[in-house]
């Protein structure tokens, strides 16, 4: 497997994150090789989700629509190498248009959506690419210094197909203010950031219903050696 | 099948960089204690629709943080193998200690491999996720030859040693997850 590119990955500890320097292990991590990882995370059928998974705006209906700006996310799956990964589950959550988590530890106060849960599920098809539609979450205030507050993000969780390939991360949104203040988004060396913001594209905006945006993901793949078993279904 | 490849040099894309799971993902990874028509991927208990045979056993531990005080929002994943019955997910903030406890199969070794069980840490205040290992203290033995464990120094090996004893009946193991301090769990760059 390629390695962890700590080039482009936030340190351990990084102090403007407050909660790192408590929780981020002080010691060296220990290297080993591909050959010692059991490889494989589990793979998951259609049978796995549920219709309304990939539709954010529908999966926790109360009794109306959810409100605010309506949005598709679109994007691809690939390794470094730009190989899609077929078939490979992503999980999202986010707060509502209000900048609230439905979370029962969320105190903010901005308003629950009684029509909106916040979470959602795809799988990659055979070129990689997911899709959902959500409603573009609100920015909020957390804890971390005085007038803190989170940019507009949402939580992608992707699994790949080893362990090592797993990746949690965070979309953001282009021209976000809030963005040059935030210190989990100044965790990623200057090179990466860019990484994490997604685009606007006229083209995927549906006409009268969604503004779209691509957030394309790549996660570790295998080393490219001369010959190798093409293990991707 | 087996083909041609690119050099690694060629056109590498950069990884997408890591972000932390941050404290609010129960509701979407981990979401039975929540009200909504939402099922979670995996929960706390492993193989429970599977005829696989073996000893079931209780991995049971805490996650503490860098003055010893128990992460009530870590997210504890275990991987014991490629399937998902074989996949496992808990949130610190389900039991009232803050416990993690994961219903599961005692695994077999392989080859030099003692029994094992990957795990994958993540919390808010980790930006990247951590990898480290469940091995077993009945299976000194195979410890002893185990080709990841003989890569740890010595000194730190109990760091990923469960600690088995038995409770009403049940094997339980004992597993905690110290993030810093001179008993830092051993973690890994895999």
């Amino acid at each position: 497997m390629a390695k962890r590119d700590w080039s482009i990955h936030p340190p351990l500890i990084y102090p403007d994150y407050k909660s790192t320097v408590l929780r981020g292990p002080k010691k060296p991590l220990i290297t080993i090789d591909e050959a010692l990882m059991d490889p494989r995370l589990p793979v998951y059928g259609e049978d796995a989700l549920g219709a309304l998974d990939n539709d954010l705006t529908r999966n926790g209906r109360g009794n109306g629509e959810p409100l605010g700006e309506r949005i598709v996310v679109h994007g691809q799956i690939t390794d470094e190498r730009g190989k899609p990964i077929p078939n490979t589950l992503i999980e999202v959550w986010q707060a509502n248009a209000a900048g609230r988590y439905i979370h029962k530890v969320d105190q903010h106060d901005a308003p629950l959506d009684p029509n909106f849960l916040g979470a959602g599920r795809d799988l990659t098809d055979k070129e990689g690419r997911y899709r959902f539609y959500t409603i573009k979450p609100g920015a909020y205030p957390w804890g971390n210094h005085h007038n803190a507050w989170r940019p507009n993000h949402i939580h992608f969780s992707l699994f790949g197909r080893h362990l090592e390939s797993r990746l949690v991360t965070q979309m953001y949104f282009p021209g976000d203010p809030l963005l040059q203040f935030d210190p989990i988004f100044h965790g990623v060396p200057e090179a990466g950031r860019k990484l994490l913001v997604s685009t606007f594209k006229l083209e995927l905006t549906e006409p009268s219903f969604a503004l779209g945006y691509e957030f394309n993901i790549v996660l570790r793949g295998r080393n490219a050696t001369p010959f190798e078993a093409d293990d991707h279904e | 099948m087996l083909r041609l490849l690119k050099p690694t040099t060629m056109s590498e894309l950069k990884q997408t960089p890591s972000q932390t799971v941050g404290p609010y993902f129960a509701y979407g990874i981990t979401p039975e204690q929540y009200r909504y028509n939402h099922r979670g991927m995996a929960d706390h208990v492993l193989y429970k629709n599977t005829e696989a045979e073996g000893e079931r056993i209780l991995i049971r531990g805490q996650v503490l943080d860098g003055e010893g005080v128990p992460v009530d929002d870590a997210l504890i994943e275990l991987r014991q193998d490629a399937t998902p019955e074989g996949f496992g997910r808990m949130g610190t903030g389900t039991l009232p200690d803050h416990h993690f406890e994961f219903d599961t199969l005692r695994p077999e070794g392989s080859g030099n491999a003692a029994p094992h069980i990957n795990v994958i840490v993540l919390m808010r205040g980790l930006l990247n996720h951590l990898f480290t290992r469940i091995y077993f203290s009945d299976e000194a033995e195979a410890n002893a030859s185990d080709p990841l464990l003989s890569r740890v120094p010595e000194a730190r090996h109990h760091t990923l040693i469960a600690q088995r004893s038995l409770e009403n009946g049940r094997v339980v193991y004992r597993f905690d997850i110290r993030m810093q301090g001179p008993e830092e769990t051993v973690f890994f760059d895999a």
